[in-house]
């Protein structure tokens, strides 16, 4: 049972770090609480592995304290952090049972017989391994072997946290729903701090309840998948949650209008006015952006791609460009359409930064 | 100018690995290798390359059989999965190696690179080494050494198999840019219908080493002429409904009556599976006149823009779209309407008895 408080970590692996960019992680204030999943979700290099090395105790962060509950542990050993870690590769002993491996962090811990018993047929049945107990895990297929290395996991109740390292990369894509539903399940089943990494944003959002979104050792944002995919606070979560990601256009705003090279976009709210050498951004994701035919913002057609249950046009919006929706029943496009932006999903960005408006 | 595989066949041991199969393939065409992990993919394009040998059946280059023939004995150029580059040679040298091999004249090989590099964004990176380059750029430098030999056959196993989904996202967009001028017989395997949508071209759809339906992309993805290629090409999974048609009612294995509308009207009686895709299904739409099936929510899976709802309808497991993100909490009830309009019926056989209508137009 535990609270894991990060109290300013940071990490830099080079000695005396000048700028952010000596920085694999940048100082980080978070609190992450007992019984929620959470996600660290970034493109290669964007220090997620860093941050979960520091909570396991791989790496000892060069600033800041990292708290479990009220306890310091940030220079403990891993084994007195009381975790549980399940990793990319199934570790699981070969010529144990599934059911001798899943009692084995169990066993360890001397924890008695009937309640072990009893706990492995509860994890083993949420994972749907009831029917391989007694079966030695050699010869199972990769996928039933990172079952049992998910089940090893979670099979303690008393662990401050289950730290979970792209598990989900050695199985089959065709079967990844079916885990991803599992470790769903498990996560309301259970009581326990789950903490994810993975580059795959289906699996971010699908498991956790709150996402760290991380880029160039920065977390640019810390939320849930709705607030993630409606109000990015940063350009980088605008392009990077969302296939495809957010469009993002060059503008000057003054009030509730934004001008973009010689259109004009309505805003859902007023703005205040923004230093003249400020990079101001519209951002709007192209489920907010209608192609039509007639009315509208005019573009220039760059390409349609039919993704078969819908249809993208990759436009040209005053020389930028921007992908919008092809609704059903729109049957010809020609070089030329137009587009309709809502404006309650039109955001403003200074300098990749969200500015809040005031309802107009 | 095109390949043929004539009733390609191949066994390892007891095993059919390849069964039966027949394609032709045109030069300056994409080609689509669309199946399962394990569905032969990678075996035939090893086979067309001549890597192994086919048990049974012959291969033909315009016109000529070059079953048995090597494969350095072949104009073949191949991209894997795995980023395949020489750790010890610049970009440009990675990009020129099979022509320096070739022994070209070396205004010939400078200007091949410098338009390989050109189509792929690397002429930035020419003198980097692979070790200074992101996954994509890697890849994009394997796909540009593959072009510039200008071989008759160009095979990508999943070349964007091992991208970050971000970089293969936006690498995909680039594809058909890619191979746009490129004359090769290109032959390209993916496990993602998506994928296949976007090259566009020919679509081949594998189950189990047998090519199930082999037609024009979009054709093949609005019309499935089997339930097999109609799951292959479904992500997420096929929703599938096993039904009886009875007069002027089909009938649900658990007994349930609904009015036989639209195409299934037409239908002969009998027993038929009712396929539709995920985003011919609606959760909790209210009275829109479609059949509604009772359910519990299992899972809902979020891909960034949009929400894929897994629902227990009782009998099997159905994924319904909704745009943009909703968490419907695992054990949710709800309502699911199916748009019947829009769905296919299999036969027995699993050879497609009806389409919608919009099907006869792809």
């Amino acid at each position: 049972m535990a609270r894991i408080t990060l109290d300013g970590i940071a990490h830099a692996y080079a000695r005396n770090p000048q700028s952010p960019q000596d920085y694999a992680l940048q100082p980080l204030h978070h609190v992450w609480e007992q019984g929620k999943a959470y996600a660290l979700l970034g493109p290669s290099g964007c220090g997620k592995t860093t941050l979960l090395n520091i909570i396991s105790g791989l790496v000892i962060p060069s600033e800041g304290r990292l708290l479990f509950d009220e306890r310091d542990v940030t220079r403990l050993p891993t084994e007195q952090r009381n975790i549980a870690q399940v990793f990319q590769f199934p570790v699981i002993y070969d010529t144990m049972t599934v059911a001798e491996n899943l009692a084995f962090p169990l066993r360890n811990r001397k924890v008695r017989r009937p309640q072990i018993a009893a706990r492995v047929a509860d994890i083993a049945a949420m994972l749907e391994l009831t029917p391989y107990l007694n079966r030695r895990a050699r010869g199972l297929t990769a996928d039933a072997k990172q079952k049992i290395s998910l089940g090893r996991g979670l099979v303690r109740s008393d662990v401050s946290a289950v730290l979970f390292d792209e598990p989900l990369t050695v199985i089959d894509p065709a079967l990844k729903w079916e885990l991803r539903s599992k470790l769903k399940a498990v996560h309301r089943a259970l009581d326990l701090l789950m903490i994810y990494v993975t580059h795959d944003q289906t699996e971010a959002l699908t498991f956790a309840d709150r996402v760290v979104v991380l880029n160039e050792g920065r977390a640019v944002q810390i939320g849930t998948p709705e607030e993630l995919f409606e109000r990015p606070e940063h350009t980088f979560v605008g392009y990077f949650i969302g296939s495809p990601g957010m469009n993002l256009l060059p503008a000057q705003v003054a009030g509730t209008r934004a001008q973009v090279g010689d259109c004009e976009v309505q805003l859902g709210a007023a703005y205040p006015a923004m230093p003249a050498d400020a990079r101001i951004q519209i951002g709007v994701r192209p489920d907010f952006v209608t192609l039509a035919p007639t009315r509208g913002l005019k573009v220039q057609v760059r390409r349609v791609d039919d993704l078969g249950r819908k249809r993208l046009a990759h436009v040209s919006l005053a020389g930028h460009p921007m992908v919008a929706m092809v609704p059903d029943g729109m049957a010809t496009i020609g070089a030329e359409a137009f587009v309709n932006l809502d404006a309650a999903h039109v955001l403003v960005y200074r300098d990749d930064v969200r500015v809040e408006g005031v309802a107009a | 100018m095109s390949l043929i595989l004539d009733s390609i066949g191949l066994r390892v041991g007891e095993e059919v690995v390849i069964d039966d199969v027949s394609l032709a393939l045109e030069r300056g065409t994409m080609n689509v290798l669309l199946g399962p992990t394990l569905a032969g993919k990678t075996t035939l394009m090893r086979l067309m390359a001549g890597l192994d040998r086919p048990t049974t059946g012959r291969l033909l280059l315009d016109g000529k059989d070059v079953t048995g023939l090597p494969v350095r004995r072949r104009s073949v150029a191949m991209v894997y999965q795995q980023f395949v580059n020489y750790p010890s040679l610049s970009v440009y040298e990675n990009i020129a190696s099979p022509l320096r091999v070739a022994r070209l004249p070396k205004a010939e090989i400078e200007a091949r690179v410098a338009q390989a590099a050109r189509v792929l964004r690397l002429e930035n990176l020419l003198q980097r080494s692979p070790a200074q380059l992101s996954g994509g750029q890697q890849q994009r430098t394997a796909i540009a050494r593959a072009l510039v030999k200008r071989a008759d056959l160009v095979l990508l196993d999943e070349p964007l198999a091992n991208l970050d989904y971000k970089l293969r996202e936006e690498l995909r967009e680039q594809l058909p840019r890619i191979f746009a001028e490129s004359n090769a017989i290109l032959v390209y395997a993916t496990t993602e219908p998506t994928e296949a949508l976007l090259l566009g071209g020919q679509t081949a759809t594998l189950w189990q080493g047998r090519v199930t339906q082999h037609g024009p992309t979009p054709a093949v993805y609005r019309r499935p002429d089997n339930i097999a290629a109609a799951r292959v090409f479904s992500d997420p999974p096929l929703n599938e409904l096993a039904v009886d048609k009875r007069g002027a009612l089909i009938v649900t294995e658990a007994g349930r009556q609904l009015p036989a509308t639209g195409m299934l009207a037409n239908l002969r009686d009998g027993s038929y599976r009712i396929a539709f895709r995920c985003d011919d299904v609606t959760i909790d739409a209210g009275a829109n006149g479609l059949p509604g099936f009772p359910g519990t929510v299992s899972v809902t899976e979020l891909s960034g823009s949009e929400s894929f709802v897994h629902v227990d309808v009782g009998i099997g497991t159905w994924v319904c779209l909704v745009s943009g993100v909703h968490d419907w909490q695992p054990g949710a009830a709800v309502e699911v309407h199916v748009d019947m309009r829009r769905a296919f019926a299999f036969d027995a056989e699993g050879a497609l008895a009806a389409a919608p209508a919009m099907a006869a137009s792809a």
